[in-house]
């Protein structure tokens, strides 16, 4: 197996902090460019309030379209870092110690963009408070309010638990060159960390216990997102399987995102020491399982409508949009996701010429790219499906959906990067308790052996 | 400062404390409820419509009517006509107003209760608390819901007290639909689609007495005729128990048509 941890704790140190204070030299172009695709879509969102959602390509058949795929692709995304880091730690896997902050960065920030979706798409935003003064139970809108926000709060407490250690650290040794507004920042944040053996046992306890809790969390978030379509009689959504559906194509699409991030990070602040090809091969390996998964739902869903073509005579219905979907107008898209988001991705990491760094990465954006896809089959078809004796609904995105979605796409590394000019970026705590841990059992223990197998 | 276990824990359970009471708070059960004015001299009547498809030309009137009566722009037909080819190759003209389900799906999905009905049965929108998700239109089989995607044209005179029975003008950014003219039938007048049918083909209907009535007065027994005709009710099968009748056919009575 190979060591990710064969480094001096100094250099983990280092490393951690590097990006705080030296960013490089390409840090403020880029966070530059970044900003003005976010501005773009900042101008594009204040045009869609000023003249209503009229200024999309939405209408009265087909009325939800790219803000909602947007939101289901997104929070997705977020489910990748949580509950893998969470899964790792729970199964005792030494290899997550360099990447549980890089993938829970990811998680709550491509939650929090995520969660502005179903705002941006409200046609009054502004009375979103209705929400809390006149909420009805029985509504999948207000599930997924409680549901999101009872998971935002625990990715912030999940994310924030192995800091208190690392904010100490950066309390205690970074010079004044961290400014004072970072200063405050550690000394508030560090809560008075001392690294006693009563307070890393308090904290990895809770560690764990908010382990346990955010993965049934995330489940519910995603079941919730899925019966927000579940709910109606549409063709498409009217399935039981969506739920399960959903919160496996979350976390396949989940992980292919920290692969890109962890990826992209690495590269820029010469991570390589720390975080190894073998961390990539691990990850390809989730990705493989995850992948295969989701590529049996997708067979099963398709095989059970198909074999009935349901309302087929009557151009209504599931048959006719499955026709649509794997022979019509949107076959371009759905063959598009079977080959770009699950054979060729699955192929390049199994298969040993591409089963590195690159093949993994490549795979990794290909399954981003082809989940949002998936989403928007998921939510335009069904909405275009004929209700009524009337031709199929049409649906082209305006500019304005399309510059906030990709102001949305550019926020994810923008924020990232700003997020690691604070906090370290790799998890100091975690990775100098899961090292001396390996120190003090020089044989290899049974975990670590379950480990290589994966 | 040290954080003791139980400091933390208090912490988190505080936090879903605070989670839980909100979601409690929040949910008021049941999940539908009934609004309205209980004093009114209609408050006891259930309306429906009965549409007889033999009797509709196509001509779209009904939908124009409601436009005019509403102040709506052409791509809101709170009733539409919908011409449905037949199996031997003839078509229908069906009018779809709002079903007025008694099991609505847009009232179950309503995460504000924007949507409610009203003690005639009527499923109404109250537009000052709609906050635009447009579920409503996702869960609606019929189609029979408009979001209002634009600034609405300004109506001349003193609308400016839209009301869930009256909705004028509608309001950007909210869902609107048929209310069967509440605010008409409520003054004893016919609601505007039925009083435009020149071919008499729309009905309204009041469960309670069990009478349906057309523009120009015929009325008969509600149950009898629905028998009689061999009445339906569009998806019957998907158990929304809609309030909206049809009686299957096309131009069968144009030529023998009787009155009274």
């Amino acid at each position: 197996m190979d060591r990710p941890l064969e480094v001096g704790t100094q250099d983990i140190r280092a490393a951690a902090v590097a990006p705080i204070l030296q960013p490089g030299p390409m840090f403020w172009p880029l966070a530059l460019f970044l900003s003005l695709v976010v501005l773009a879509g900042a101008v594009a969102m204040f045009q869609q309030l000023m003249f209503g959602l009229g200024v999309t390509g939405l209408n009265n058949e087909v009325s939800w379209g790219f803000y909602i795929t947007d939101m289901v692709f997104f929070i997705g995304l977020s489910y990748g870092g949580a509950v893998t880091s969470a899964m790792l730690r729970l199964t005792n896997a030494p290899w997550r110690a360099p990447l549980v902050r890089l993938a829970e960065a990811t998680a709550l920030v491509t939650l929090l963009i995520g969660s502005l979706f179903p705002i941006i798409d409200l046609g009054r935003p502004d009375r979103m408070m209705n929400l809390l003064l006149h909420g009805q139970v029985g509504s999948p809108v207000l599930w997924d309010v409680v549901a999101v926000n009872t998971y935002m709060v625990a990715t912030v407490i999940f994310l924030f638990l192995p800091l208190i250690p690392d904010m100490a650290f950066c309390r205690d040794h970074l010079g004044p060159a961290a400014g004072r507004l970072r200063k405050l920042l550690f000394d508030r944040l560090s809560l008075g960390w001392r690294g006693t053996p009563g307070e890393k046992n308090i904290l990895e306890r809770n560690m764990t216990l908010v382990a346990i809790v955010i993965i049934p969390l995330a489940v519910s978030v995603h079941s919730v997102l899925a019966w927000l379509f579940g709910m109606t009689v549409r063709p498409g959504w009217n399935s039981t399987i969506y739920a399960p559906y959903f919160v496996v194509g979350a976390l396949f699409s989940g992980v292919a995102a920290v692969i890109i991030i962890v990826a992209a990070f690495r590269k820029a602040y010469h991570l390589e020491a720390f975080i190894t090809e073998q961390h990539f091969k691990y990850l390809a390996n989730m990705l493989l399982a995850l992948g295969m998964g989701y590529g049996y739902f997708l067979f099963a869903e398709v095989l059970t409508e198909g074999y009935k073509m349901e309302g087929m005579s009557m151009g209504e219905g599931s048959g006719p949009l499955l026709e649509e979907l794997m022979l019509g107008r949107y076959a371009p898209l759905f063959w598009g996701f079977v080959a770009g988001g699950l054979a060729i991705p699955l192929a390049l990491v199994s298969l040993p010429p591409t089963r590195n760094v690159s093949g993994i990465v490549a795979a990794s954006c290909l399954i981003v790219v082809a989940m949002w896809l998936k989403r928007f089959l998921i939510v335009v078809p069904s909405m275009a499906t004929p209700m009524m004796p009337i031709g199929w609904g049409a649906y082209w995105p305006s500019r304005v959906e399309v510059a906030i979605t990709l102001a949305a796409v550019a926020a994810v590394p923008l924020l990232l990067m700003l997020f690691f000019r604070i906090f370290p970026i790799l998890s100091i705590y975690e990775m100098e308790e899961i090292a001396e841990h390996e120190e003090s059992e020089q044989e290899p223990a049974p975990e670590a052996a379950g480990v290589a197998a994966w | 400062m040290a954080i003791s276990r139980r400091d933390l824990l208090k912490g988190l359970s505080g936090v879903a404390g605070l989670l839980l009471a909100g979601a409690v708070g929040v949910s008021r059960f049941p999940l539908s409820v009934t609004r309205g004015q209980t004093s009114h001299k209609n408050a006891d009547r259930q309306w429906g419509m009965v549409v007889d498809l033999r009797r509709c030309d196509g001509c779209k009137e009904c939908t124009g009517a409601c436009q005019v009566t509403h102040y709506l722009t052409n791509d809101q037909e709170w009733i539409k006509v919908y011409e449905v080819e037949t199996e031997n190759g003839g078509t229908v003209f069906m009018p779809r107003p709002c079903m007025q389900c008694e099991e609505a799906p847009c009232l179950k999905v309503c995460p504000v209760r924007a949507t409610f009905k009203n003690e005639q049965g009527v499923i109404l929108i109250d537009q000052e608390l709609c906050i635009g998700c447009r579920i409503c239109m996702a869960a609606c089989p019929y189609n029979a819901r408009y979001f209002n995607w634009w600034d609405p044209p300004k109506p001349p005179g003193p609308f400016d007290n839209p009301m869930p029975e009256f909705p004028v003008p509608q309001q950007r950014g909210t869902v609107g639909k048929c209310v069967l003219c509440v605010h008409y039938t409520d003054k004893g007048r016919l609601p505007a689609c039925v009083e435009a049918c020149r071919m008499d083909a729309i009905y309204i209907a009041d469960l309670t007495t069990g009478v349906m009535t057309n523009r120009s007065g015929e009325t008969y027994q509600l149950q009898q005729y629905l028998q009689e005709n061999d009445a339906f009710r569009y998806k019957e099968e998907l158990n929304t128990s809609p309030r909206v009748w049809y009686v299957y056919g096309h131009g069968q009575s144009l030529d023998r048509k009787t009155k009274g």
